[in-house]
């Protein structure tokens, strides 16, 4: 099992090499002059200059790819030209509150999704599985910021249950930072009632996110456990006489979640599109919407780190993928 | 014959073309059907901000128009920018893919790592980055959508190609000299017309939201417009009172959306029969 | 023997809803199976057998219609429990069953010892003296099990228990297939062509395990092939089946040596061992959506005579406990005294 773990890591490296290729080729190498572009819309000729001596640009290509290498290994992105501060600095803040909504979603959608899906196809073609399918299409057709906005009416604004924006109610301070995330900082750090504050802010923009998710895994695992309840070891279990519940939530799911799990791995780049919109209407100090101001003002160096981040944050959750697989299916560990 | 009757015993399916069909005829004959059409352009101002009543089934915004006539009208901002990304996407990746998925070369290679740069980069980011590049307006949000989708296309006839390339009938058409151009669009394309169909049937839902996300942020359509995602973003400032201004732009989207999914979803069940439900 | 029979099938005619219609899948069968014998049910593919097997399990297919008939195990009509007295109370504790192919049977992603120890779970008798719960429990049923993966010459059981599926081979599946229907000491193992997927000599180690262990045991065995040959080996007694019909049953040797229905003769008459010239039966094997009325054999036997085409016959004794479903034995044996 080790052996496999470590493989399917090492086999990611060369893929992260090539988005190193690629983010060095399209800042270095596809703008007409890629000073002026790192530079930003206002900058002044000297400061042009500066930064073509800074990244080296007036040297040969291997050089530069070199110099930005290190410049990647010294996490070392320069200066958003929209806030004036490092890159770096600025992403370390936003990252986990991004991360922290973007992981509750995803455990929403699993946690609902695949119960939902296997209610639905056990009770293939009788009203649960309607209504699931109805949903699980639905859920993909709303559109996440109208979702929201409505969210917002009707259970901050109209009933008043839960907060309206942000991450903390504006009177309570954060709690110092250990994770970064607020749900586990809070409790760690003993204060009950920020965790709860916490927990009452993530929900609506949670929600909102989890939902195509949602949808999603839950239709995937419908035509799984379909497709797995139609096996033959199936009916040699219940002419075992395995009592049912068991033969469903535990023989027959093991072998449904397959397609599941890869639609997670999938669905993540849905979730950090999702995570743009949901961060936008709900003023959540994401990196979503750190990504959108740099594209509404053209901050490369913004956009660029994002992107390796981005594609990071791709192989790491592949990888996890790959691996949950292996770990699902025996037989899968001996391919790779 | 058997397609047509398959297709009616699946009643989610019909719905989906029942709404469609809605959609397209609503959009054809919007100034007809609205009951204020000059409300695309011309301010109430006495009439802001007012409830749903008999006059203005879906209440009037912030400028004193008529809901329900902009909800109509908008409707074919959505279908023209529908139709005009998934057959632009079409046209190109359709093309792309018959020649990645058959020859072999440094071409073919090219056309599909592109292929997948633009697939692992999630939608919305992309269009965003695009129609950030052009000014706003629906047509920087067409070709944002575009190139957002072509891949796909690519992605589906690939696929198909690679799989066909290999079958005894191609074999055979070769050897009696037909040339590659001939066998593409003459023997392979038709066989992937039904995976092209539902790919292009969920693409019109897919572009509907997007350009809805656009508009909303300011990145495609703009006032005067009645898109529907920009109706949305100008009603923010009004809500929770004005309810009516954001909810039924929404249910718009939402229901035009559903509409194509389903009749995605039914024409998946007929061309792929691994799939089908009646098992 | 006047002890009441473990398993009696009484008249049972059952129907299945396809696309095409509706298929009369079993067509008053009757089968009987004493306490401590073997009974092999025989037939061509699509007779029905695996249906059968399937009723009796209360696995059939949702669009089944059950339209007359009983199946009486022990005393019960099987016919009349629910789901959950089926699962609860029947299977696995008193019926065993070994599945055909061995591979499609065992769940791919979980470990033999898993699987198995979840079914001795629910069924396994529990032991006279000592836990009744828990992990005591199980680690009781655990040793069993080892116990029995002996006792089926599969080596290594610790090991055996840890492995998946796929590392096994045909034979040793089988072997736990085996295993698996005796864990949970069941009075009836149903056996569904079991050897079919093998080569033959893993083939004949099988059989003799299995003639070892009903021996051993005591175990009653419905054993279900399409190959006489294996059914001559094992079986004491031997039912034969055509096109949803029970068409003879007795004593193995003597429906091998002196087959009375047309059928069983014909059949008999095909195997390469008994006749030099290689022969079939005319005809095709009726569609169960269009069975002909009466003995479904009638238009394709040579000495069909016009009661046949009428009401379905039923048994009647071509010898002692020699029973055949033909209108020509029932004429014969009324007219001789």
């Amino acid at each position: 099992m080790l052996r496999f773990v470590l493989r399917r890591v090492l086999l990611a490296i060369p893929s992260l090499f090539g988005l190193l290729v690629l983010t060095f080729f399209l800042i270095r190498v596809v703008p007409a002059d890629p000073a002026a572009a790192l530079a930003g819309e206002n900058a002044t000729p000297s400061q042009i200059a500066e930064i073509r001596r800074q990244y080296g640009l007036d040297r040969p290509l291997y050089v530069q790819f070199a110099v930005y290498c290190a410049q990647v290994a010294r996490f070392d992105f320069g200066e958003s030209a929209y806030s004036h501060r490092p890159v770096a600095l600025d992403i370390s803040q936003r990252l986990p509150a991004t991360l922290e909504l973007t992981v509750t979603a995803l455990v929403l959608a699993i946690v609902l999704g695949i119960p939902l899906g296997t209610v639905a196809a056990v009770h293939h073609n009788r009203w649960p599985d309607i209504l699931l399918r109805v949903l699980s299409v639905g859920g993909v057709a709303i559109a996440a910021f109208w979702f929201a906005i409505e969210l917002q009416m009707i259970f901050a604004m109209g009933l008043d249950w839960l907060p309206l924006r942000g991450r903390l109610s504006t009177d309570l301070a954060a709690p110092s930072t250990v994770t970064g995330f607020y749900l586990i900082d809070s409790l760690l750090a003993g204060r009950f009632d920020l965790f709860v504050d916490a927990a009452r802010h993530l929900v609506l923009p949670a929600v909102t996110l989890s939902l195509g998710g949602l949808a999603t895994i839950a239709r995937f695992t419908r035509a799984g456990v379909l497709e797995t309840l139609q096996k033959d070891f199936v009916s040699y279990e219940r002419a075992q006489g395995v009592p049912a519940r068991a033969l469903i939530w535990k023989f027959v799911l093991k072998n449904s979640v397959v397609a599941s799990i890869t639609q997670i791995g999938l669905l993540f780049g849905g979730l950090i599109a999702g995570a743009v919109v949901v961060e936008t209407i709900f003023d959540w100090p994401g990196i979503g919407f750190y990504t959108v101001q740099a594209i509404l003002t053209a901050d490369y160096k913004v956009m660029l780190a994002v992107t390796l981040l981005i594609g990071v944050i791709y192989t790491a959750v592949n990888i996890l993928v790959d691996l949950v697989h292996g770990l699902i299916d025996p037989r899968l560990r001996e391919q790779l | 014959m058997l397609v047509a009757r398959k297709f009616a015993a699946d009643r989610p399916a019909l719905l989906g073309l029942a709404v469609v069909l809605a959609v397209v005829l609503v959009a054809m004959f919007a100034p007809l059907i609205a009951p204020y059409p000059q409300d695309v352009s011309v301010s109430h101002l006495l009439l802001r901000l007012k409830p749903p009543s008999w006059a203005h089934p879906f209440g009037t915004d912030y400028l004193g128009r008529d809901i329900f006539s902009r909800v109509i009208l908008g409707a074919r901002g959505a279908l023209l920018i529908a139709v005009m990304v998934v057959g632009l996407a079409m046209l190109t990746g359709v093309p792309l893919g018959l020649i990645g998925g058959y020859y072999r070369g440094v071409a073919a290679e090219a056309i599909m790592r592109v292929t997948d740069v633009f697939l692992a980069v999630p939608q919305l980011i992309l269009a965003l980055a695009l129609a950030q590049l052009m000014t706003p307006s629906l047509t920087s949000a067409m070709l944002a959508l575009t190139l957002t989708y072509w891949p796909f296309f690519t992605r589906i006839v690939y696929a198909e190609t690679r799989r066909l390339k290999s079958s005894l009938f191609i074999d055979a058409l070769r050897c009696i000299g037909a040339s590659g151009p001939r066998i593409l669009f003459l023997h392979i394309l038709p066989n992937c017309v039904s995976s092209i169909i539902v790919r292009a049937t969920i693409g019109m839902g897919f572009a509907i939201l997007v350009a809805a996300v656009l508009g909303f942020l300011g990145m495609g359509a703009t006032p005067p417009d009645p898109d529907w995602g920009l109706a949305i973003s100008e009603s923010r400032q009004y809500l929770p009172d004005a309810w009516w201004f954001s909810t039924f732009p929404g249910l718009a989207i939402f229901l035009t959306v559903l509409g194509f999914n389903l009749l995605g979803d039914g024409l998946r069940d007929i061309v792929d029969p691994r799939l089908r439900r009646s098992r | 023997m006047n002890a009441a029979p473990l398993l009696e099938i009484d008249n049972l005619r059952l129907s299945i809803r396809t696309d095409e219609g509706v298929a009369q899948v079993l067509d008053h069968v009757q089968l009987r199976l004493e306490r401590g014998r073997i009974l092999g049910v025989v037939g061509e593919s699509g007779c029905g057998k695996s249906t059968l097997v399937k009723a009796i399990l209360g696995i059939l297919p949702t669009a089944t219609t059950i339209e007359s008939g009983r199946i009486v195990f022990d005393g019960e009509d099987l016919l009349r429990l629910s789901e959950r007295e089926l699962a609860g109370r029947i299977r696995g504790s008193r019926i065993g069953f070994i599945p055909q192919d061995p591979y499609l049977a065992l769940n791919p992603v979980f470990r033999i010892g898993t699987q198995l120890l979840a079914v001795m779970r629910w069924h396994a008798p529990l032991p006279a003296a000592g836990p009744r719960s828990g992990a005591a429990l199980m680690r009781h049923h655990r040793a069993r099990l080892l116990d029995i993966l002996r006792r089926v010459q599969l080596p290594d059981p610790e090991d055996v228990l840890e492995r998946y599926p796929h590392q096994f081979s045909g034979g040793q599946r089988q072997r736990l297939m085996i295993a698996g229907a005796i864990a949970c000491s069941p009075r009836l193992v149903i056996a569904d062509e079991p050897t079919t997927a093998l080569d033959v000599t893993t083939q004949l180690q099988i059989l003799k395990l299995l003639k070892s262990l009903a021996d051993e045991l005591g175990i009653s065995m419905l054993f279900v092939s399409h190959d006489f040959g294996v059914v001559a080996q094992l079986c004491d007694e031997i039912t034969v089946m055509y096109a949803g019909q029970t068409v003879e049953s007795g004593p193995v040797d003597t429906v091998l040596a002196a087959p009375q229905h047309p059928y069983t003769r014909a059949l008999l008459a095909c195997h390469p061992e008994r006749s030099a010239a290689l022969t079939g039966i005319p005809g095709l094997v009726p569609s169960p959506l269009r069975p002909p009325p009466g003995c479904r054999f009638a238009p394709r036997c040579g000495h069909a005579i016009a009661a046949c085409a009428r009401r379905a016959p039923a048994f009647s004794a071509g010898g002692p406990r020699h029973l055949v479903n033909c209108r020509l034995v029932e004429a014969a044996s009324e007219a001789a005294p």
